[in-house]
């Protein structure tokens, strides 16, 4: 079996994004579902910036997916009614989070790195299950709705039109990625490698490992907030659960079924964890044994993830 | 006021003690194996439910006794079958797959013990308070907290004057070089496992009888069990038991003061903690990395 070239896969990728909205309906899914696969990749690939491509496990990156949640939902309900507003309140309230913790974890590694962010996740978990006056507590933030986008020429209703929405978070998708191949392009992303192959070599190079570890974690954040925002508008509500920690390991689950060391990986992880879950949830009551099952089949089965197999076919 | 930060620094040293229990066997198995298990809130719910099982055939003590040690042997199965296949890897593998445990586990208990809350009976002479003015003092507390301090001397009796005490802290130290000079470290794994299910099992039983007993009860005392490590310094046992016993008694204190942010001091204490000292309070130099 001859290799695809990588610009194929990503060639391949970008036609199945552009025309899901209109297939999805013929093989039994809806837009909707179309716009959570693209959401939860994103949220997904933000991590493996972290996890597969610096070599850091982080087991706590829903504190900031939810936190972009809540910035947006907050913004739009409390202070102006505007959806490009929201994005940018969630996504710096992320990001700065991810600065100020960061700056507390850059040092520890291995085991102890997991554990520590799985810890410091749970802090805006309950704060925002405690908090009920602004947060609403157990049941979110309710009571709003995303908002149409007002380009100046043209106002496009986000809202009633889940293709127009699903365009929207594909745009806000593509420059993230974009973003993040770039950057993992760039002579940073190198150095974020070679850390990951091997740390005291990179360190006997010079490298500042402390500090491209707290960046990749900070960008990792970035990106993984702005999934965060996408998610509260697509579901025009947000609660305690989007940055608890069983949210973290579902991206986590995700970057590894779908392949680490690959860049589209954990999009297709994604793509099968959220058809699966939608799949398994509607059709019996079991689905939290279905899904933990799933966990324990792709770490004793799966572990190097679909891309991760065909690569390996493709190279014996 | 006295009366009431006194009942609640109390009742934090008796949710410490738990706290510490279930640290301690988190502790053991990360220390040997490098498992961080996710389901260990699930084992000590299948203790409690156990026990509650058991109570109408062997009364209160009998299932006190027998609970643990049948969690414990669901332990070991567990351990047999699946924790020992990702003895080795990446520590992402084994945090993975007691992730997917820990969603079976609540579901299984669930689905057989039905999702509402159940009361668990104690004996009704443990269950009075010792005293009209320390209302708080009831002989189960008093128990549970002479409990659960025996149960840690003892714990800490078999690492430090057994053999199989002595393989499992030599094989913290140094698994490979334990393994060279004969000792089954498969074996010992194993063992030290259900040791630490053990201790979740005992911590089930004992919490069912405080809080009352749902499928849930394991979930809502992982998350404090971590920081417990955490605060108290991964590799270290005594600061495990110190970081615990101390989490709970901030929160009881917390509790007091700032109501709603009795959940929120324990993170505190471990962000402060990171900063001046990332090793933790106890932790040893070099286990960081």
């Amino acid at each position: 079996m001859k290799r695809v070239p990588a610009a194929a896969w990503t060639v391949l990728i970008w036609i199945v994004l552009l025309t899901m909205p209109y297939w999805m309906n013929a093989v039994g899914g809806y837009t909707e579902l179309a716009s959570r696969v693209l959401v939860l990749g994103l949220a997904a690939m933000s991590l493996n910036f972290l996890l597969g491509f610096t070599g850091v496990l982080s087991f706590g990156h829903a504190a900031y997916f939810g936190l972009g949640a809540y910035g947006a939902a907050m913004t739009i309900k409390y202070i102006a009614p505007s959806t490009p507003l929201g994005i940018l309140v969630g996504v710096a309230a992320g990001t700065l989070a991810a600065m100020v913790i960061g700056a507390l974890i850059a040092r520890l590694r291995g085991v102890y790195f997991a554990m520590v962010t799985i810890a410091f996740g749970q802090v805006f978990y309950f704060i925002a299950f405690r908090w009920n006056s602004v947060t609403g507590g157990d049941d979110g933030v309710t009571g709003w709705k995303r908002q149409a986008l007002d380009l100046g020429f043209t106002r496009i209703d986000l809202l009633g039109n889940d293709k127009a929405f699903y365009y929207f978070v594909l745009f806000c998708f593509a420059i993230a990625v974009t973003l993040m191949w770039l950057l993992l392009r760039s002579p940073f992303g190198r150095t974020l490698l070679a850390i990951r192959e091997n740390e005291r070599r990179a360190r006997f190079l010079g490298i500042p490992v402390e500090q491209h570890i707290w960046l990749s974690f900070v960008i990792s954040c970035f990106f993984v907030s702005i999934a965060g925002t996408l998610y509260a508008l697509l579901n025009n509500f947000t609660d305690p659960r989007a940055l608890r920690w069983d949210q973290s390991g579902t991206f986590v689950i995700m970057a590894v079924l779908g392949g680490m060391r690959s860049f589209w990986g954990p999009l297709i992880g994604a793509a099968i964890f959220v058809v699966l879950q939608d799949y398994v949830s509607s059709h019996t009551e079991n689905w939290m044994s279905f899904i933990g099952l799933f966990f324990v089949l792709v770490v004793l089965f799966f572990p190097r993830g679909v891309l991760g197999m065909l690569r390996r076919k493709g190279v014996t | 006021m006295t009366q009431l930060l006194l009942f609640n620094v109390f009742n934090g040293l008796i949710v410490g003690a738990f706290y510490a229990l279930m640290a301690l066997g988190l502790s053991l198995i990360l220390n040997l194996s490098g498992v961080i298990n996710f389901a260990h809130g699930g084992f000590l719910a299948l203790g409690a439910y156990i026990a509650y099982t058991l109570t109408p055939y062997v009364g209160f003590w009998g299932g006190l006794a027998i609970a643990p040690f049948a969690t414990a042997a669901v332990g070991l199965v567990v351990e047999r079958v699946l924790i020992r296949r990702v003895y080795g890897r990446d520590p992402l593998y084994s945090l993975l797959l007691t992730f997917g445990l820990a969603y079976i586990f609540e579901d299984v208990l669930r689905a057989i013990w039905g999702a509402q809350s159940v009361p668990y009976p104690i004996p009704p002479e443990l269950a009075t308070p010792l005293s009209s003015e320390f209302f708080f003092l009831t002989g189960y507390r008093l128990f549970m907290v002479g409990l659960a301090a025996a149960v840690v001397v003892g714990l800490f009796l078999i690492l430090n004057r057994t053999r199989l005490g002595m393989r499992i802290r030599a094989g913290t130290a140094d698994l490979e070089t334990v393994s060279v000079l004969g000792v089954n470290v498969g074996m010992l794994r194993t063992l030290n496992f259900g040791m630490g299910i053990y201790l979740a099992g005992l911590a089930g039983v004992l919490a069912a009888g405080m809080l009352g007993l749902q499928p849930t009860i394991g979930t809502s005392l992982i998350m404090p069990s971590f920081v417990a490590i955490i605060v108290g310094g991964l590799g270290s046992l005594p600061g495990t038991l110190l970081g615990g016993l101390l989490l709970g008694v901030a929160s009881g204190i917390t509790t007091v003061y700032f109501p709603s942010a009795t959940e929120a001091v324990i993170y505190v204490m471990m962000g402060l903690v990171l900063l001046v000292r990332p090793r933790g309070l106890l932790g040893e130099e070099g286990r960081v990395q």
